[in-house]
């Protein structure tokens, strides 16, 4: 792709001193979200979206973070970017970006000023939203619209904009001549390859995904996908994948965060939250999809609805769902703590009690030990 | 055609509703002597009591189209729709609504379908006044709490005055599958009814329109682009293509063989799990492409642009949908081709990907 303006390195004049780490071996996370707790503030009450969350997202990785609608994890991702405005408030934890545009330094996003955070986002954390229709300006040509990010972020000559337009469109599969459409003469799937190609505008470092592919067919869903992997591979950004749906990050992630009312559950590489699910949540959840392909078996499925987030009882918020649950449930901290220790820290869940090999016992073991 | 399925039961009623060669053209330009759009092109199908009969296609395939003439929502171009083995006629007000007790609908968007200046009170209410011609106060809400009960919203008299913003998504549509109920219909028509709900009420929702089934004894028709779920709640399965019928056969069947080269591509399409990312990597054998076109100017077999095997044969003339040795019927030329190279999803390694391989086979 052509690269006209790759040298312009933002000012990051007020980042924190945490510089990155001596050891030159040891990778850091690009986008680093640490003990981040977001509430909805109302007179009455506070609503708890997002909960003391940990989230690390290493270059060039794709992370999918999975939950049902509720959950909180588009509020998290946005939280991240501060993109909330009143009456979300975050309440605490920090979130660390660290671009190679950003020689040696990192930078703390709660603490930027409006314009310092106006540098960073789309630049270097660009977000492709979830419902592509509502996310383009109906009145506004594509080509415009793609300007308008170049505008905003590089300085560019006319000649340049328009060469960068159609090679993002070239990057995305779409004839260059649709860069004249209004977004109503394209497709949803197209719609959602332009979001992409504008998310891409400006070569950003960090992606945020809401939901890139629900409101589409399988065979589109499964054409951008394998885009968003070969592109993420050529570029090299990495990737927030945000979903409802855990079927589909088990193909596309490289990790996966599983999320339950407010709070991570559990976090795994993909083979992991696939064969050896720890968290009771995750294993409902990979209970809940209909599979096409090998034998046709029972679905679980997870009983009962979310809770309410304003007020959640103590211990763990999964406890009235859970075909575990028991009277120690509500003394739990939901910390993450490590599956299995010889493994590390790459497989951590929130439940203390319940081992993955629990999940393959009868329910009448299962009610005995529990005690 | 008629012959009948068996259902994951085992036990089949009789035929409620039928379609037999159903068509719908829209003309494109003004009056009529623009292009011509066949948005359906002749499409028969038979749904029984206590059967499901998925319909399986890409957006602007046609399904919702059909659902919607079958609806009596929709004028037919040709072809003829019968209840009972009677032609339906619904071209008064009158016959509609006597048509609409017998045949009910489910849509996608609950969010969309219900009121949301009603409580779910009215909702209910109306169906059972204008179908069921119930009088009575206590009568009413006797059969509302019994509504609200089969579809699992208890206690009822928790839901009845709560608005549709006030409930979740998979409530509100349980309440417009109650609505739908509500007339007592025997046929219903469920459009996308899972595709804009999260995955994990999916389950639930596709749960109860199989109880429902059962116990209500319904002919459905059940509408999506979710081959995997057609998989867990239909008996016979339809692929539509661009209009067009080009596979059905027994819902296992057609899942697990697919024999047209476009089911084989909706099947490969469906997330798998099991690969763990090899196939996103490896690629489909289709040609990634535009959505199917309907314009009836096109003569051939309308899938042949994306189509693999797609040859002169296949481009200049339309392939009869015939039956197969395995009991089901396909719409295409070059059966061999396509069941020989069938479409696999090889596993394959993703250690280049994760540094850790979790050791357990299932």
């Amino acid at each position: 792709m052509a690269e006209p303006a790759m040298n312009d390195v933002p000012k990051t004049t007020r980042a924190t001193a945490q510089a990155r780490a001596k050891d030159s071996t040891e990778v850091l996370p690009v986008f680093d979200i640490q003990g981040l707790s977001i509430v909805y503030r109302s007179d009455a009450k506070d609503t708890k979206a997002v909960t003391n969350v940990d989230l690390a997202l290493m270059p060039g990785e794709i992370v999918g973070l999975v939950g049902e609608s509720g959950s909180g994890k588009s509020t998290l991702a946005y939280g991240a970017c501060r993109l909330l405005r009143p009456p979300a408030i975050i309440t605490s934890g920090s979130v660390t970006y660290r671009g190679r545009r950003i020689q040696g330094e990192a930078m703390s996003v709660l603490e930027q000023s409006r314009s310092e955070l106006r540098e960073i986002r789309w630049r270097e954390i660009a977000i492709v939203f979830q419902s592509a229709m509502n996310a383009l300006n109906p009145v506004l040509k594509v080509q415009d619209q793609l300007f308008d990010v170049m505008d905003a972020h590089l300085s560019l000559s006319r000649a340049e904009k328009q060469d960068r337009a159609e090679s993002l469109l070239d990057l995305v599969g779409i004839a260059r001549d649709r860069l004249k459409s209004y977004p109503f003469e394209l497709s949803g799937g197209m719609r959602q390859r332009i979001m992409i190609a504008m998310a891409l505008a400006v070569d950003p470092e960090v992606v945020i995904m809401d939901e890139p592919t629900t409101a589409l067919d399988v065979v589109v869903q499964r054409e951008i996908l394998a885009q968003i992997v070969e592109l993420k591979d050529r570029m090299g950004f990495s990737v927030l994948f945000i979903t409802h749906d855990l079927s589909l990050l088990l193909e596309v992630a490289n990790r996966i965060v599983v999320m339950y009312a407010g709070h991570i559950v559990e976090v795994g590489t993909a083979e992991q939250i696939h064969h050896t699910p720890a968290h009771p949540y995750t294993r409902g959840l990979l209970n809940s999809f209909p599979s096409l392909h090998g034998p046709r078996r029972e679905l679980a499925g997870i009983p009962g609805t979310p809770p309410d987030l304003s007020q959640l009882p103590p211990g763990c918020p999964f406890m009235p769902r859970c075909t575990f649950a028991s009277d120690r449930c509500r003394e739990v901290d939901m910390r993450l703590s490590p599956v299995d220790s010889s493994v590390g820290a790459v497989h951590t869940t929130a439940c203390p009690f319940v081992k993955p090999e629990d999940h393959e016992t009868p329910v009448s073991v299962r009610t005995r030990s529990s005690k | 055609m008629t012959d009948q399925i068996a259902t994951k039961t085992g036990t089949v009623g009789d035929v409620v509703l039928e379609a037999v060669n159903i068509s719908r053209d829209y003309y494109l330009g003004r009056g009529r002597s623009g292009p011509v759009l066949s948005a359906v092109r002749e499409v028969s199908l038979s749904l029984y009591r206590r059967g499901v009969v998925a319909i399986v296609g890409e957006s602007g395939s046609g399904k919702s189209t059909v659902a919607r003439m079958l609806a009596g929502q929709e004028t037919l171009t040709s072809g003829e729709v019968r209840l009972d083995g009677n032609v339906v006629h619904v071209k008064h007000r009158k016959a509609f609504r006597a048509y609409k007790r017998e045949v009910q609908m489910v849509f996608q968007d609950p969010f969309a379908s219900l009121n949301s200046v009603h409580t779910v009170r009215h909702h209910l209410m109306r169906p059972i006044k204008i179908h069921r011609g119930i009088q009575g106060r206590q009568a009413i809400e006797e059969e509302m709490s019994r509504l609200l009960n089969l579809v699992s919203m208890t206690p009822p008299e928790l839901f009845l005055p709560k608005y549709p913003h006030e409930l979740s998504g998979g409530q509100r549509q349980r309440v417009a599958i109650a609505r739908a109920i509500a007339a007592s219909p025997r046929v219903l028509l469920a459009d996308e009814p899972i595709s804009m709900l999260d995955v994990s009420i999916r389950l639930d929702i596709l749960r109860l329109l199989s109880d429902l089934r059962e116990t209500l004894e319904l002919a459905m028709l059940y509408i999506t682009h979710d081959i995997a779920s057609a998989r867990y709640v239909a008996d016979e399965i339809l692929v539509m293509y661009a209009g067009e019928i080009v596979e059905r056969g027994p819902a296992e069947e057609v899942t697990q063989k697919p024999a047209h080269p476009y089911t084989q591509l909706l099947v490969s399409s469906a997330p798998n799990p099991d690969a763990l990312g090899s196939s996103l990597r490896t690629g489909t054998k289709v040609v990634p492409g535009q959505a199917g076109s309907a314009l009836s100017s096109i003569v051939g077999c309308r899938f042949s642009p994306r189509c693999p095997f797609a040859d002169e044969q296949c481009r200049s003339t339309r392939p009869p949908i015939v039956p197969t040795n395995d009991g089901r019927l396909v719409a295409c030329w070059h059966l061999d081709q396509a069941a020989s190279s069938s479409v696999t999803i090889a596993p394959k390694s993703r250690a280049t990907r994760t540094k850790k391989v979790a050791e357990k086979p299932e």
